[in-house]
């Protein structure tokens, strides 16, 4: 008996939903918080259940009031994504019921589930006894196929909200944020200034990537920092992330060396971002950003 | 003016090798032990709101040295609840002892880090906050405002929104944007004098119970294979060749 605690994106499923049901490994209840996506995942082979948890307190996101109108229904294990709002929940919810929360985890086998800390400088292996609430890292679990086709019930909770949303405020650019991107291409200090950033941004449209930044370049050239990739910043793992004029401090390489493939452009060939780069070029970026523009513009 | 706890955990400095031996991360190579980046926000922000600021840490003997640290820039209140060993506890245990300590103090509202940088977990802000039935909001980059009525920037599905929230609440802090408060001379020797309130959980009073997770080891990352090497800006079409047809991501 498991139990998934969907995660949506807008009106509609977040794609680890699928691989929150994936490592469940069948007949998981699924609850959707105040309904949303529960058609979808009453879709996916191996839910058996899905219950669509109404109520007031889901008009905004409040972590207490969502946590105790959805820690109620759990059965068994818990798994929820590991999002800032998954993560928030689920450890409500543990701290309820008087259980342990693993956070982040990459992988799981019977009672033993695996985890990075450290940012990736490291792993743990833990093994875990009851009804432990596990979050899952997106993009480490195969996802459940389709075909599924459970019951959707609909179960009316109240809580009580602590929050309220003032004021909300839009991105400032319709870009991707490297936690939802795909592709990620991150500057570094090499990339001589702020103003150069608009030669990533190019590739990045070329490519429908998200651009990031190394801690040197948001602290002193005042980049936002929710482009910072790092340990102080946030975890990737794109499919492919290519680091141009970035040395590779283990500060940047913890938030990005479990992506799946990683290129490097720098001019310095002992940089130690080659270390972790799947595909290395030692080039000025001056020469290697045109060159790449020209290549993709050619596939 | 609201009394606040602030929660801060030591941690290996961010900049430091973390090196595995016996299935342990080998604290003894740890060069340097520092407050961990986001607690030292939430220190800040408790700091800037001008009232009485209890600093509160679990963890062995050598984490007595941030409470000074954060004696030095301001922290009025030091307390050390002596734990020699954190990876023994699990994360309900924590928020259990956090909260009792908090509830010690009598302070009803709790600044902390969004996740320390040694586990990145991010689950005491919340388990604290779920403990002492209050509420929460978490990735705060932005604060104003008091205990009567705090409005926090985080982030949000479209963007970023201000959320209300008043005590009871824990707020844990993300990375803001205002400058860390450095100390001075008078506030290093000040600090050294300071007290730290020293307690075991036992004395806490609270009831623990046993841990439901269990630690079997800490290894290091797999090691990537090594990656092909290309010299010049003219090896880059064979790259993104490489990046289509060999790792097929474009």
């Amino acid at each position: 008996m498991v139990t998934v605690i969907a995660e949506t994106s807008g009106n509609s499923l977040h794609p680890v939903t699928a691989q929150l049901v994936g490592a469940a490994g069948g007949d998981a209840t699924v609850l959707c918080a105040g309904g949303v996506g529960a058609a979808e995942a009453a879709a996916l082979s191996g839910v058996s259940k899905v219950i669509s948890v109404e109520g007031d307190c889901f008009s905004s996101f409040d972590g207490g009031a969502w946590a105790s109108a959805m820690g109620s229904l759990t059965e068994g294990r818990v798994l929820a994504a590991s999002t800032a709002n998954g993560r928030e929940i689920a450890a409500r919810i543990a701290a309820a019921k008087g259980v342990a929360v693993v956070q982040d985890v990459t992988s799981i086998s019977g009672n033993t589930v695996s985890r990075p800390i450290y940012s990736g400088k490291a792993m743990e292996t833990i093994t875990i006894s009851g009804d432990t609430i596990l979050t899952l890292r997106p993009n480490t679990f195969p996802a459940a196929d389709g075909g599924g086709s459970a019951d959707v019930s609909i179960v009316n909770q109240s809580a009580d909200v602590a929050t309220s949303v003032n004021e909300a405020i839009a991105k400032a650019s319709e870009r991707l944020d490297v936690s939802d991107a795909d592709i990620i291409i991150s500057g570094g200090r090499g990339m001589g200034s702020i103003e150069n950033f608009s030669h990533l941004e190019a590739i990045a449209d070329q490519l429908g990537a998200a651009v990031g930044a190394s801690r040197a370049v948001v602290d002193e050239w005042g980049m936002s920092h929710s482009m910072q990739v790092g340990q102080t910043g946030k975890t990737v793992n794109p499919s492919l992330y290519i680091a141009v004029g970035i040395s590779g401090a283990i500060q940047h390489l913890a938030g990005m060396r479990s992506s799946k493939y990683i290129v490097a452009i720098n001019k310095d060939a002992d940089a130690p971002i080659f270390g972790v780069a799947d595909y290395g070029i030692v080039a000025t970026w001056e020469e290697a950003l045109p060159a790449l523009a020209d290549a993709l513009s050619n596939l | 003016m609201a009394d606040i706890a602030v929660l801060l955990k030591q941690v290996p400095d961010t900049n430091a090798k973390i090196v595995v031996s016996d299935d342990r991360v080998d604290e003894g190579a740890v060069n340097k032990w520092s407050m961990s980046p986001y607690d030292e926000y939430a220190l800040e922000a408790a700091l800037t709101q001008g009232g009485s600021v209890t600093v509160i840490t679990c963890g062995p003997d050598r984490a007595k040295k941030m409470l000074t640290d954060a004696a030095a820039v301001g922290a009025t209140n030091l307390m050390h609840i002596v734990v020699e060993d954190l990876t023994t506890l699990d994360s309900n245990q924590i928020s259990s002892i956090l909260a009792a300590a908090v509830e010690k103090t009598g302070a009803n509202v709790v600044f902390c880090g969004k996740q320390a940088a040694d586990t990145n977990a991010g689950s005491t802000g919340p388990g604290v906050a779920e403990k002492l039935g209050a509420g929460c909001v978490t990735m705060v980059s932005e604060l104003s405002g008091d205990a009567s009525g705090f409005l926090a920037l985080r982030p949000s599905a479209s963007g970023m929104e201000r959320v209300s929230v008043a005590a009871p609440c824990v707020i844990a802090f993300d990375k803001m944007s205002t400058e860390l408060r450095r100390p001075n001379v008078k506030g290093i020797m000040m600090a050294k004098k300071k007290a730290i309130e020293t307690m075991s959980i036992g004395d806490l009073g609270v009831s623990i119970g046993s841990a439901s997770v269990s630690l079997d080891k800490q290894s290091p990352p797999a090691e990537k294979p090594a990656g092909q090497k290309f010299e010049g800006a003219e090896s880059v079409s064979t790259v993104v060749g490489k990046l289509r047809n060999e790792a097929k991501v474009i």
